[in-house]
């Protein structure tokens, strides 16, 4: 991670995503947030529901159409791409996305072997059946399912052999950047460390790019290299998930990090969560995205900056 | 009782292979086999569907294969009452009323031993057991006519409206309105400006208002899909709209569409029926079912099994029908079942 000359794979810059915007309703669930994604590297989106984490996730792999921004993936800005172009098609073999509720990302009506090779058939990925079938085969050993499963339908498997076979989905078309929105949230402790660890091995061996979204915080830190959090909408922390965990600056990262439960009743029975305020961003003041030491940017004021500076330099 | 001491070589350790553990014993049955596991348990439905079967398969066979013409008039052998062989059934013997008296009606009018009406003949002496047989099959096209307008106009209209959302939805949704508030009867009545009474003028008018539910249900069930993850996952591996349509939605809707489809057919037998009841249906000398109901009606109170038989068989043409739709509600969506 000290390597300074990484390779940015997906740069999000000044991303707003509005729902209904210019009416009575209107949501601003993503209010100008940019942040780099590194080749190979895990980034974790962390923050409380409805803090606009899906959202990201959803506005990157163009499930929405951004209200304003710029979305660069490998120098091509994913944003402007009209749905169905030539462009459109490559980015959408190149990113998947893993989703959060395994028993809803499954077509009910569909044999694994269908739903798998989805990707395969609109890309032609295959020269024919027989490929077809092998790619298939492969895909679901690799993530640790019996490939005579495949001409079974969803509802005969558990939650995680289903999120298996989502992450075997997603594989299937060669994907160089996944989005994993809360894969892990809807499985249970035991398999979660499964579906966890499934994930790491095939960054390793595919050499992938993830940005993983998550409230586990726990979770996150175990799988990300970098951490970003978000709070109504906007980025407040983007650090190392070192940094994030031990070295807290933002008010709010301090709040998330102070109510993890910890597995010690000692401790546990002593531990106070901070609560945080959020009116104390309501002041007036211009936020950005300030670097106050190399690598952590934190979403300050001008006035604020000194501060988080002292901050910094008090954990050292 | 001797002691018998536990130590650690009394324990072996037990294998339990992944594979074993990853297993599935079920046999693997697709949602459409496993509904019609549960139809065919139904003890109703199943009946429902076989008297459908038999009245299809007579209906569509008396084409070719019909015990008299249906349009053939025998005006000297009028309103003779039903009759089966020689046979000496009661109500099938060929005796009721003849100039006020009753006798055997068919020695009074000079028929020949050999000739017999199973269900009587109507007041220009033509076979009514045949009459009810095209009229069936008429009511039958009827219902196959309604059902292609559902499947065409009713699935599309409603996937579009309901996949596009937004001012399309909107849009399409008042012109449903629009449509759904005209009665059908005006429609209808409306047509004859345009076309003569007949099929032609029913089936515009079925095909005018006929979908308006399929689309309204389709569209509610498609707005719950769109969001569904897996057409999520879909749009994201680059599936054109169209396949998404083919491929995740009408497979997920076809419960909706079959068991809706079974509610339109009785709508429109019925329809039907009551168009030519009062007339404004099919013309003379064309049997319907309605036809024969309203001629049948008129000498009810003498000759009764004119009216008696077609009553019969159009009741149990809409209880089938009904009766299947229910269990095929049952048998694919068993939430709703009690």
């Amino acid at each position: 991670m000290a390597d300074e000359k990484k390779e940015v794979l997906v740069s999000v810059k000044h991303l707003e995503q509005f729902f209904n915007p210019g009416k009575k309703d209107e949501v601003r669930a993503i209010q100008d947030i940019s942040f780099d994604i590194y080749k190979g590297e895990t980034l974790g989106l962390v923050g409380e529901s409805g803090s606009g984490k899906t959202t990201t996730g959803r506005a990157i792999i163009r499930l929405y159409k951004p209200t304003n921004g710029e979305i660069l993936f490998n120098g091509t800005d994913i944003a402007k791409l009209r749905n169905g172009s030539k462009d459109m098609q490559e980015f959408r073999r190149e990113t998947q996305m893993i989703f959060q509720d395994p028993y809803a990302s499954l077509n009910p009506r569909m044999k694994v072997k269908d739903i798998i090779a989805e990707g395969i058939d609109i890309h032609h990925l295959a020269k024919d059946n027989a490929d077809r079938d092998a790619q298939v085969a492969n895909l679901l050993e690799l993530v640790g399912l019996n490939p005579d499963h495949a001409t079974r339908y969803p509802h005969e498997f558990s939650g995680g052999q289903r999120q298996r076979i989502g992450i075997a989905r997603a594989l299937a078309v060669q994907p160089q950047f996944i989005i994993a929105d809360e894969p892990i949230s809807a499985l249970d402790v035991s398999i979660q460390a499964q579906v966890v660890n499934l994930l790491k091995e095939i960054q390793e061996q595919r050499n992938l790019t993830y940005l993983f979204i998550a409230h586990d915080l726990s979770m996150v830190k175990y799988i990300s290299d970098r951490i970003a959090v978000m709070h109504y909408g906007r980025l407040v922390e983007l650090s190392t998930a070192d940094e994030v965990y031990n070295h807290p600056l933002h008010p709010y990262t301090q709040s998330l990090l102070s109510a993890i439960p910890i597995p010690d009743p000692e401790v546990e029975r002593r531990r106070r969560p901070v609560e945080y305020d959020a009116s104390i961003e309501e002041d007036g003041q211009k936020r950005t995205m300030v670097e106050i030491t190399p690598g952590h940017f934190v979403f300050a004021a001008e006035s604020e900056i000194e501060g988080y500076k002292a901050k910094a330099a008090s954990y050292k | 009782m001797a002691d018998y001491k536990i130590n650690a070589d009394s324990f072996t350790k037990a294998h339990i292979e992944k594979e074993a553990s990853e297993h599935i014993s079920t046999p693997s049955l697709t949602f459409t086999q496993d509904a019609f596991r549960r139809l065919k348990r139904n003890k109703v439905a199943m009946v429902a569907l076989w008297i459908l079967i038999i009245m299809i398969l007579l209906s569509v066979l008396s084409i070719w294969i019909s015990p008299h013409n249906p349009d053939t008039q025998h005006l000297k052998w009028n309103n003779l009452p039903p009759k089966i062989a020689n046979f000496n059934i009661p109500g099938f013997n060929g005796h009721g009323l003849y100039q006020g008296a009753e006798t055997d009606v068919y020695k009074a009018s000079g028929v020949p031993n050999n000739i017999w009406f199973a269900l009587g003949t109507d007041s220009l002496g033509r076979d009514i057991l045949s009459r009810i047989l095209v009229g069936t099959r008429v009511s039958l096209f009827v219902a196959f006519m309604a059902t292609l307008f559902d499947l065409t106009i009713g699935i599309l209209y409603g996937i579009v409206s309901g996949w596009n959302g937004g001012i399309v939805d909107n849009i399409l949704q008042r012109i449903i309105e629009i449509i759904s508030s005209i009665p059908n009867l005006v429609v209808v009545i409306l047509m004859l400006l345009v076309f003569k009474p007949g099929l032609t003028s029913i089936i515009v008018a079925i095909a005018f208002t006929g979908w308006v539910t399929m689309a309204r249900l389709i569209r509610a069930q498609t707005l719950q899909l769109r969001d569904q993850e897996f057409v999520l996952a879909a749009k994201t591996l680059g599936e054109s709209p169209w396949k998404i349509a083919l491929h995740h939605l009408i497979p997920n809707l076809s419960s909706t569409i079959i068991i809706q489809t079974m509610f339109t057919i009785p709508t429109a037998i019925f329809f039907e029926a009551f168009l030519s009841y009062i007339g404004i249906g099919i013309p003379a000398p064309t049997a319907s079912l309605g036809t024969l109901l309203s001629d049948g009606q008129k000498n009810f109170r003498f000759l009764p099994y004119q009216m008696v038989y077609p009553a019969i068989v159009i009741s149990v043409l809409m209880l089938a029908f009904n009766l299947l739709a229910d269990g095929l509600r049952d048998a694919f969506d068993p939430r709703s079942a009690r």
